[in-house]
């Protein structure tokens, strides 16, 4: 049984696209098989040599990785229609008989191509919220403030977020038509929120995302927790931010 | 020295930026000093800077904090470091690097990396390798992650902080930090005098190829892990930046010393590091007394287990150093034939155990559980229920860019000195992996993430002041130096688009990583070296034939990178093979088998390449030399190879004995 294994194929269909704005096509490859083999290992396969399955060479099918173990983010796509890292993506686990594998890029962020999308909107995101510690400089000042266990429990899982888009591209409320912030940046509002130095400037976090493509934009699909990778509690996250918003806004109007 | 008028302007009125190339630790540390010092930044990366490799680094940082009484002190990680690196490491850097690793820690604190707590709220520590001491702070197992967030954080801020000339008054339009994301770094521009101006990149979504001025150039783009093929590290790890930088000039320093990391999961596209910090937290590394041993792993009794490194080293027993402990898995599988039998294949596997069942499922979650996780993730088996099998992979770039330091009267560093981290070609200096600095013949676990933060803490500093000193801007010079650059690299890249010869990129990588890997690694004998540069010339020959897979242009061209990589990488390989078939003796990581001892008489020196570029038609060559002189702010330098041991005095290392690697540490 292991040799007939050893002979097999895997046939993946990919999404393909020339360049930002253009359109989309598909192109379908076969692979050899091997242990343990992911996602990644069959598009290398496809890299070293693009020639379909039905014998057309093509351009090499482009697409982005960097640490091949679900730490940096990078190699997310759509790989049978759910979004997802494509290193910790194994051919046996999401196989579905002789079914092809099909990897799309990712739908909310703008294609670059092939399977590559830009996801700077993101990175743009955790400027607006002032994803940061306001460091009074990175000169000698002694120890940070102490903090619990407890405290080090909650904060580390928010702070595995690695950026991926994952919460993102699930999200319903998250499109073209929608201004909606998404679940990422809003766990970190909580995370910096949390921090005993961080919490100093939490006003300024939760402003903002109070208003227009804020928290409120929220829709409780709770798609988001279902694909983050790293199992981030998203939605309790949006739940308190929200809480801290509405408090923070009822508080303010009272002081005005 | 004549200074220019303004810090910030150039005489036709541009904001006078540093270029940084490289997002990872050292980078965004070199950004954060420059920006603290007023100096504005182009920073360059191949990937958005919160994907750079640092993200890989797991089990910690070190930092001699002493919170368990144990008598740790930033002394006794001196001799630690310097003895774990077989005394090939300049001692002066290492001693500011450990006098300074508390108040990183401390700032990393201060920045928000949740590190791991006391029952008191203080920062935990836990043991890594070549030591006794508890001195390695950590985030679960994810640190690396955790301290390139707080840093990328940390720049993300000064990225929306305006420039203010020298009057004080916002520059419109100007922020401190430009960030340059998916952009490669592909030359430098060097002006007649051989003083680094700026650097060529090529913007990797439409390909198009661009000069930059920077009054410095700083390299912070890691280790070349990657012409090893599949190894620890990140696919990006070429060294292609630092490949290029030798290429135009720059001394490339003691190549020959790679690291293997003893504890990977072997895989088809990559072996995954698993972290040193589970032997530091108890886990315990065997094999089965019984070569055909049928049983799971978890079923062998504890009779029937060869706790191999702890009885042979009982001093340190699982935490010896790396170089070490690789070599021992190493023996244990592919001389004796005593890895994990494989009742399907009958065969001992390349592999042995590393166990973590014994510990209560509670410390490995809230200590070790991003670690296990991948493991889990990508093996499918459970490490809490069943040893997890593991064998050595390249893990670690020990050589890299030659670099200059300022020895102080205290055998300390002159802080600030454009000397620290410079390069042999002026205005280009390099930190982190991508510098030789810090480690010797081999880093010990946890110092890496210190040495990228250390060297980019230096770094800064060190360019602020050069800057201050030039004499004319980069930004002053004559745009011709630029267009002739950005020409050159084009030129290159339309000969690489052109190529449409037989040979497959992809193929000939491959080809090059088999034979470094399985001859140029953990044991290395002068006959298979030769055949190792043999080949190293054939592939070199074979990828002038190369078919380039992708020829599209105006568009992201992965195809046609790869072979740019591929060619540096030959050159880097070369450097690397020379580098150990040149050194008769046993050091570190670098270990033949006909020269077991260190030969200080002889090799107590750092190998000093130059790049030799060969003839029309010819090989290219390598020129070792016994000394780097270049010239730094009209003032000539000259620095032999001796290594500078004046703190710590070498002596042989003895691993058996527990404390033997600091006389002050006892245990």
């Amino acid at each position: 049984m292991a040799d007939d294994r050893r002979s097999r194929t895997i046939a993946l269909k990919v999404k393909r696209q020339d360049g930002p704005g253009q359109p989309g096509y598909w192109h379908e490859f076969a692979v050899p098989w091997h242990p343990r083999m992911n996602v990644i290992s069959a598009l290398m396969e496809i890299q070293k040599n693009p020639v379909t399955t039905s014998g057309q060479k093509v351009t090499p099918v482009v697409w982005e990785c960097v640490c091949l173990e679900e730490v940096c983010g990078s190699c997310t796509m759509r790989i049978n229609g759910r979004v997802r890292q494509s290193c910790s993506a194994l051919v046996d686990a999401i196989g579905r008989g002789d079914a092809p594998i099909v990897l799309e890029p990712m739908s909310k962020f703008p294609v670059v191509r092939d399977l590559v999308v830009d996801r700077s909107r993101m990175f743009e995101d955790l400027k607006r919220v002032k994803a940061w510690i306001n460091l009074d400089g990175s000169h000698e000042l002694g120890p940070g403030p102490r903090q619990s266990p407890e405290s080090q429990e909650q904060t580390y899982p928010l702070s595995r977020c690695m950026t991926c888009g994952c919460c993102l591209e699930a999200c319903p409320q998250v499109s073209a038509s929608s201004d909606f912030i998404g679940p990422a940046a809003l766990s970190q509002v909580r995370l910096f929120n949390l921090h005993p130095s961080g919490k100093m400037h939490a006003s300024e976090r939760l402003e903002a995302v109070m208003g227009e493509g804020g928290v409120e934009g929220c829709g409780k699909a709770q798609n988001c927790v279902e694909v983050c990778p790293k199992e981030i509690p998203l939605v309790d996250s949006i739940a308190s931010v929200g809480r801290a918003a509405t408090k923070h806004m009822l508080l303010g109007w009272l002081l005005k | 020295m004549a200074a220019t008028k303004s810090l910030i302007r150039s005489e036709s009125g541009r904001v006078r930026r540093v270029v940084v190339v490289g997002g990872g630790l050292a980078g965004l540390m070199t950004v954060i000093k420059l920006c603290e010092a007023g100096v504005p930044v182009d920073l360059f990366s191949l990937v958005p800077v919160k994907r750079s490799h640092s993200v890989c680094a797991q089990g910690g940082i070190n930092a001699s904090v002493n919170t368990k009484g144990e008598g740790d002190s930033p002394q006794v990680h001196l001799e630690e470091t310097v003895y774990g690196g077989d005394f090939l490491a300049n001692q002066p850097p290492v001693k500011a690097m450990c006098d300074a690793a508390p108040s990183i820690v401390f700032m990393l604190d201060r920045m928000g990396v949740p590190f791991n707590r006391t029952p008191e709220g203080l920062l935990d520590f836990r043991r890594f390798g070549g030591t006794l001491f508890h001195r390695t702070a950590f985030a679960g197992a994810t640190t690396g992650q955790q301290l390139l967030y707080a840093l990328d954080e940390q720049v993300r801020r000064w990225e929306t902080v305006d420039v203010e000339d020298d009057r004080g008054e916002r520059v419109p339009g100007e922020r401190m930090v430009r960030k340059l994301e998916w952009w490669e770094m592909i030359g430098l521009v060097t002006d007649d005098d051989g003083t680094c101006r700026g650097i060529v990149a090529q913007d990797l979504k439409t390909m198009s190829i661009v000069a930059f001025p920077g009054d410095a150039v700083c390299l912070a783009t890691g280790g070349c892990g990657i012409v090893f093929g599949r190894s620890t590290n990140s696919i990006i790890n070429t060294g292609t930046a630092n490949s290029a930088a030798y290429q135009h000039g720059a001394c490339y320093a003691n190549g020959e010393f790679i690291q293997v990391h003893p504890t990977a999961i072997p895989g088809a596209d990559k072996l995954r590091l698993i972290s040193e910090s589970v032997r530091g937290e108890g886990g315990r590394v065997w094999v089965p007394r019984d070569p055909r041993e049928q049983r799971a792993g978890r079923e062998v009794p504890e009779s029937g287990r060869d706790y191999f490194l702890e009885e042979k080293y009982p001093g340190y027993g699982n935490l010896v150093p790396r170089d070490i402990a690789s070599r021992e898995l190493f023996k244990k599988c592919f001389h004796e034939k005593r890895g994990v039998y494989n009742r399907e294949s009958q065969h001992n596997e390349n592999e042995v155990y590393l166990d973590v069942t014994h510990l209560p499922r509670e410390l490995l979650h809230k200590k070790l559980a991003g670690v296990l996780e991948i493991y889990e993730k990508f093996v499918g088996e459970d490490p809490y229920v069943n040893p997890m099998r593991v064998f050595p992979a390249v893990h670690y770039t020990m050589g890299g860019l030659w670099v200059d330091f300022d020895r102080a009267a205290n055998g300390s560093l002159v802080m600030g000195s454009p000397r620290n981290q410079a390069t042999s070609i002026p205005g280009l200096y390099a930190c982190g992996e991508a510098d030789y600095q810090y480690h010797g013949a081999n880093r010990l676990g946890a110092n890496s993430l210190l040495s990228c933060l250390w060297a980019g803490m230096v770094t800064g500093p060190a360019i602020a002041s050069y800057r201050k000193n030039m004499a004319r801007s980069a930004w002053d010079v004559p745009s011709s130096l630029f267009e002739k650059a950005e020409k050159r690299e084009q030129k290159k890249f339309e000969a690489i688009l052109g190529l449409s010869g037989d040979e497959n990129p992809y193929n000939l990588h491959d080809e090059l990583a088999q034979t470094m890997l399985v001859d140029c690694t953990i044991e290395r004998h002068n006959p298979t070296l030769d055949k190792v540069l043999a080949k190293i010339e054939e592939i070199d020959e074979r990828s002038r034939r190369i078919g380039v897979t992708d020829s599209t242009t105006g568009k992201m061209n992965q195809g046609a990178q790869h072979v740019r990589h591929l060619r540096n990488m030959v050159i880097l390989a070369r450097v690397i093979a020379l580098g150990a078939r040149n050194r008769d003796e046993s050091r570190g990581a670098h270990f033949k088998p006909e020269f077991q001892q260190r030969d200080d008489a002889s090799w107590l020196r750092t190998t000093m390449a130059f790049h030799q570029a060969g003839a029309s038609g010819a090989h290219d060559g390598v020129r070792f030399a016994r000394s780097v002189d270049y010239s730094l702010l009209g003032q000539r330098v000259e620095v032999k190879d001796d290594v500078d041991t004046t703190l710590v005095r070498p002596r042989p290392r003895k691993y058996e004995t527990a404390g033997a690697a600091s006389a002050a540490a006892k245990g």
